[in-house]
């Protein structure tokens, strides 16, 4: 057929027909290769974007065939949180209780202009980037973004996933605002001391 | 499916009238009005303050005041049947001086005919109508949307809270011309506001068909809903 393996310099395999079959890897290899091949998308469509992502999970660009054909619309059994489309305010203590929900380890792809940056939306209703409320590993550029485009930002995910280490706990971390400690800035001192960044002059840097 | 129900056909009530057309060659002004324009001056001496007829379409202005006794006639009267109301809304306009004005969009099915009512609402006063509510059950979002957008009370609403925005929203009326398009706050202080709300606490007494089941809850959370506090919190 013309085809031959990939090298793979990760794996030490030995000919099967003179031995045992057997291989060795890195742990962490394994578990990256069984993560990062069966992510579990919970969707967060609330906009173009989300016919998009209908059209990449349907035949024609099948999602399963990168092990995410089980789309979980419950976020206890989920893996990546891909947030379709804008994200109105009334919406955002929703997107960020629904992130926590989800068990560790997580990942969330922001999908769309809206979603990343609140896109043409400057106004009083939406969110300016859902990184403004939880943590995104993966911005998919465009207006809505092409299924291709979706699914570009999805392998991108699975090598971020593949170059995990487990000894890190750092990732896995999450990070909530604590008052008390020595390390806390109050917003008010954050807006004090920085200027207004991305497409709005009211976008402070100290949106948690 | 229990109980009759009745079959409404648009324009029962028009005998041996043509069957309608899309019409054609519509003037942009004084076209031919809606015949309920004149029935209301006739009706309510002094309510009707003008009518003006705009591609095809009749509005007429009417005083704040009167404007349920307006609505139940229209709808009850075997003469108008005005049985759909389709919106309410409001419209501010940029000039200061321009008094604000509550619209509504009728439709009567029987007679096929359109009405659009405005009423004027001078600023500086506080902003108040009557709720149609009792007339047309369907007001009552359409009402709410409008005091969550306009900050316009609309008087006799059972619930008149915000309909879009969540309920504590401190900001203002966004549709209002003095609103800025990006709000009032800064944007860290409109998400630190927005994400101490509990998304769960949307849901009162009255939304829950739980009211039905109530004797059937646990005590205390019978004791804590009759209390009047929110699910979820």
């Amino acid at each position: 057929m013309g085809l031959t393996a990939r090298p793979e310099s990760r794996t030490i395999s030995y000919e099967p027909q003179n031995q045992e079959g057997w291989v060795t890897t890195r742990l962490d290899f394994l578990v990256n290769w069984g993560r990062a091949n069966s992510l579990w998308p919970m969707p967060f469509g609330t906009a173009c974007c989300a016919i998009e992502f209908m059209a990449v999970a349907a035949s024609r660009f099948d999602l399963a065939r990168f092990g995410m054909e089980r789309l979980s619309f419950s976020p206890r059994q989920a893996d990546v949180l891909i947030c379709a489309g804008r994200v109105p305010f009334k919406l955002a203590p929703v997107i960020r209780r629904i992130w926590q929900q989800m068990p560790q380890p997580k990942w969330c792809i922001s999908m769309g202009a809206c979603a990343s940056t609140g896109g043409m939306f400057d106004n009083y209703a939406v969110v300016q980037g859902i990184d403004t409320i939880i943590p995104v590993d993966v911005y998919v550029p465009g207006c809505p973004p092409r299924p291709e485009g979706l699914l570009y930002g999805i392998r991108m995910l699975q090598q971020k996933v593949m170059a995990e280490r487990s000894a890190d706990r750092k990732i896995r971390e999450e990070m909530n605002p604590d008052p008390s400690s020595q390390l806390y800035i109050p917003p008010s001192v954050i807006d004090e001391l920085g200027e207004p960044f991305g497409n709005s002059v009211h976008q402070m840097r100290s949106a948690p | 499916m229990t109980g009759k129900f009745t079959v409404l056909r648009a324009g029962s009530a028009l005998t041996d009238a043509p069957a309608p057309s899309t019409p054609r060659n519509v003037p942009h002004r004084d076209g031919e009005a809606n015949p309920t324009a004149k029935a209301i001056a006739e009706r309510f001496p002094g309510m009707l303050l003008g009518a003006e007829v705009v591609w095809g379409e009749t509005t007429v202005h009417v005083a704040p005041s009167r404007v349920r006794e307006l609505m139940r006639w229209l709808r009850d009267d075997p003469g108008q049947r005005y049985d759909y109301l389709s919106d309410v809304t409001a419209v501010e306009y940029r000039d200061f001086e321009t008094p604000l004005e509550v619209v509504w969009h009728l439709r009567s099915l029987p007679f096929r005919r359109f009405l659009r009512v405005k009423a004027s609402l001078q600023k500086g006063a506080p902003l108040s109508v009557p709720s149609v509510w009792a007339i047309w059950k369907g007001a009552d979002w359409l009402e709410r949307e409008c005091y969550d957008m306009f900050g316009i009370r609309f008087e006799g609403h059972p619930d008149l809270r915000r309909l879009l925005m969540w309920e504590q929203y401190k900001e203002g009326y966004p549709l209002r011309k003095d609103f800025p398009l990006r709000g009032r706050f800064s944007r860290a202080e409109q998400l630190r506001q927005v994400l101490a709300q509990n998304p769960e606490a949307k849901y009162s007494m009255e939304e829950l068909t739980i009211a039905d089941a109530f004797e059937d809850l646990p005590a205390d959370m019978r004791s804590r809903l009759g209390a009047g506090e929110r699910t979820g919190e």
